[in-house]
């Protein structure tokens, strides 16, 4: 499955079963891409990690 | 076939759905366990009365922030957390977690804390060079610092000072212990270890966030009951225990994860063992603990850590 990055429209592939919420990145600008709905699948710009994030 | 007997589904909270909660979906998904995923950044923590529908938490959320106050907001709901509000404000914090470990006889390095940019240069100068420079809170090793002289320190100090907010402006002290170019992370589930990994990197921080690299270790009985012991001083079931080897070959409790991260550790164990599975164990554990129990009483230790 293919779809749009939001940022750079390039045509990016996508796994078969995202889950919501999960990370993927452009191949093309590198930009961080938050799934925001599986059916059907919408991209949207990753939230910028803040300083209180990881272990 | 779901090996859990409670009727209600167990709910994952997280915002950001990396590898490892891909894993954990995935080893839910295996066991046929219901489950429910929850984005903490739209959850609505209100005062309410009555419990939701799940049975146990599991708190992934990556922000230490919003995990401390959904799992605050949850337990007063009535819903157990794994890992409970109480054990990530101890791990979110290196000052708080050396109190913890230090109250429970569990080596850790020496340290101190400034409560002022000044009193850190002297607090500094009092425990001799080398020491490390810490945020009180922090992660991913940001702004953690050797300082190796007085005139290092200085600086430091003066950069500190400019910092925004009064949090910033505490400032934890830890003696800088001569290590290998490696120290060790050993993953704690319910109370038992159930693997370790050395962390080596180029740079004097081995985060593998910050690209250190993960590789297997054997898990001895002194690394287990080490990487134990610290888990339960600070309450945690959950837990990522980083330890390093001191040059007299004993070895020292650095810090304690509430939220592990674990793609690296499984990298470098690969099929030998499955971290997300024995996570979703756990959880079924609890769920079926929380079960068993009426719902008017107290979350049970048993539930949380074992002590």
């Amino acid at each position: 499955m293919t779809t749009l990055c939001p940022e750079c429209e390039y045509q990016l592939t996508v796994p078969d079963q995202p889950s919501l919420n999960e990370v993927l990145e452009c191949g093309e600008c590198r930009t961080e891409l938050e799934v925001v709905a599986t059916a059907p699948v919408m991209l949207a710009l990753a939230p910028e990690i803040e300083e209180d994030w990881g272990e | 076939m779901s090996t859990t007997s409670t009727a209600r589904p167990v709910a994952v909270l997280a915002s950001r759905v990396r590898v490892d909660e891909k894993r954990i979906f995935a080893a839910l998904d295996r066991r046929a366990v219901r489950y429910v995923q929850l984005d903490s950044r739209e959850l609505r923590l209100a005062d309410r009365a009555g419990r939701p529908a799940w049975s146990v938490v599991l708190n992934r959320e990556i922000s230490l922030s919003r995990a401390v106050h959904a799992a605050r907001t949850l337990e007063s709901w009535g819903v157990p957390v794994l890992n409970p509000a109480a054990a990530i404000e101890v791990c979110g914090n290196n000052w708080r977690t050396t109190l913890a470990l230090r109250e429970h006889g569990v080596p850790t390095p020496r340290a101190s804390l400034a409560l002022t940019p000044g009193a850190a240069l002297q607090i500094m100068t009092e425990m001799g060079f080398p020491v490390v420079v810490k945020p009180v809170t922090g992660s991913w090793g940001r702004l953690v610092t050797p300082v190796y002289d007085r005139a290092t320190a200085e600086l430091v100090v003066e950069y500190i000072a400019a910092l925004a907010g009064p949090e910033s402006h505490l400032v934890y002290v830890q003696d800088l212990i001569e290590k290998p170019d490696r120290d060790l992370r050993v993953i704690v589930i319910g109370g038992r270890a159930v693997g370790a990994i050395y962390r080596r990197s180029a740079g004097w921080r081995t985060n593998v966030a910050r690209g250190g690299e993960a590789l297997p270790c054997p898990l001895t009985d002194e690394l287990a009951r080490l990487a134990c012991a610290a888990a339960s001083a600070v309450g945690a079931g959950i837990a990522g225990v980083d330890l390093i080897e001191c040059a007299d070959g004993s070895l020292s409790v650095l810090e304690v994860n509430h939220g592990v991260e674990f793609s690296g550790f499984q990298l470098a164990h690969g099929e030998s063992i499955d971290l997300a599975d024995q996570l979703v164990g756990y959880l079924i554990e609890c769920a079926e603990l929380e079960a068993a129990r009426p719902s008017d009483r107290p979350v049970p230790d048993e539930l949380v850590a074992s002590r």
